[in-house]
């Protein structure tokens, strides 16, 4: 069992193509798969579906298959920081799916934990709703989503051995775990490659079942909101 | 004189107990956070974590580390991390306490509206909708009317909701209402603030 590749374009290798649908972890450009983004790009490859919370900035992240415009529609929840994303999508370029942030991250963990729908409150009563199943549920009423199943994941971790087992760092574990259980196959990022062993199993945060191609790589982690305050201030 | 927007943050506090765990929106509910004072109140990020602390010293900002806003923040002593499936869980879950948010309309039977301007940026809800479907308690914190004057408590909302009938109290500058049966209770009015003001800037029901 080999899992680990010499480059975001080796582990993509054969994984692509037209029309596929993809999931990748992050919030905002916290824990983003940056190196693996950039292979997509490259690789040209377009009409793609993209499972993401946020769909990056202008230039950086998921921003830059709408820039070279691969990404044929969208499922997210905020899509705020994004004026190339505004302008496709007002003009038709680019379809829009809005999910609640909640539903989309349940909606992946579903999907990868073999649940094809759930019923949940949240936006019962919006548009949210429209067109959705909805059930009484001990007096209150419930809405049916779906699990998301992707042809692959593409997610950041800041550690993992070579088999997979992987660390995250604070909150850049984010929507990561979910995206990485819900696609076909995996492809996992991380800034370090450890030895089995050397990593605590009981503090491993996704196992690498979940894992089925690893690369290393550096990463640049682009602060979207840097807010400071004085030592003074102390 | 109504209150500014400190003196609601300050108000909302006082919503707060000892032991809660609390999720605070973007604009006044963040300023929440000053007023909690010696309580011992947990605030969980959305994005990931409970224990959220300060924003961090110059030089210490963390890309890793970031709150719902993706504001650079710091951990706390009590800090955990978490991913965002198992974040909406506690907050689906009604293990949040309460969530202090801000809203563009809010209607006398707890409607919320505020996520969409149809016609202008639609920028999404983020976890907004799951958060006033989840919490045990949801409190507005808003200006109680718009720029032009018009009332944001309403009879009924009339921008795309957030939530149906979510909305347990509001915090204006003008006092505190709570959602009851039949329409909306004045709780407490701001220093120097009459009943007749409150009644005659609130479009929706108030009932005694």
């Amino acid at each position: 069992m080999n899992k680990i590749y010499g480059s975001a374009k080796e582990a993509l290798d054969g994984l692509l193509h037209d029309d596929m649908f993809i999931a990748a972890g992050g919030f905002g450009l916290c824990g983003i798969p940056e190196l693996l983004i950039d292979a997509i790009v490259e690789s040209g490859v377009k009409d793609i579906t993209v499972a993401s919370n946020n769909c990056g900035v202008d230039g950086f992240g998921l921003g830059k298959l709408l820039d070279t415009k691969q990404i044929k529609k969208m499922m997210s929840s905020y899509v705020g920081e994004n004026a190339e994303f505004m302008r496709q999508y007002l003009s038709g370029e680019l379809e829009l799916e809005f999910n609640p942030q909640g539903t989309l991250a349940e909606r992946m963990r579903a999907g990868g934990h073999g649940i094809p729908g759930f019923y949940t409150k949240t936006g019962v009563g919006t548009v949210i709703a429209d067109g959705k199943e909805s059930k009484m549920f001990n007096g209150e009423e419930y809405i049916l989503e779906e699990g998301i199943f992707a042809d692959i994941s593409i997610v950041k971790a800041w550690k993992a051995d070579d088999t997979g087992n992987a660390i995250f760092r604070k909150t850049a574990r984010n929507f990561n775990p979910p995206a990485a259980m819900c696609g076909k196959v995996c492809i996992m990022e991380v800034e370090e490659i450890v030895p089995r062993g050397s990593l605590d199993p009981d503090h491993i945060h996704l196992p690498g079942i979940y894992v089925h191609r690893l690369i290393q790589g550096d990463h640049e982690k682009r602060i979207e909101q840097r807010t400071v305050r004085k030592r003074e201030e102390a | 004189m109504p209150w500014d927007r400190n003196q609601m943050a300050a108000r909302a506090a006082e919503e707060l107990e000892d032991g809660m765990y609390v999720n605070l929106g973007i604009g006044i509910p963040t300023l929440v956070a000053n007023y909690v004072g010696d309580k011992d109140i947990t605030l969980q990020s959305e994005n990931g974590m409970l224990g959220m602390g300060p924003f961090p010293f110059e030089g210490d900002e963390d890309p890793d580390l970031i709150n719902a806003g993706k504001q650079t923040i710091t951990e706390l002593s009590r800090t955990s991390y978490f991913d965002s499936a198992t974040s909406f869980g506690m907050i689906r879950g009604g293990k949040i306490a309460a969530a202090i948010l801000g809203a563009m309309e809010v209607a006398e039977n707890g409607d919320l509206a505020n996520w969409m301007i149809p016609g202008k940026l639609v920028k999404g809800m983020g976890g907004a909708m799951d958060l006033v479907a989840g919490v045990g308690r949801v409190i507005v914190v808003m200006d109680h009317t718009n720029k032009h004057g018009d009332s944001k408590v309403l009879k009924e909302c009339t921008l795309p909701l957030t939530g149906r009938g979510v909305v347990d109290r509001i915090i204006t500058n003008l006092g505190v209402l709570d959602v009851v049966d039949g329409g909306l209770k004045i709780v407490e009015l701001a220093d120097g603030v009459t009943e007749d003001e409150m009644r005659a800037s609130t479009a929706g029901t108030i009932v005694d």
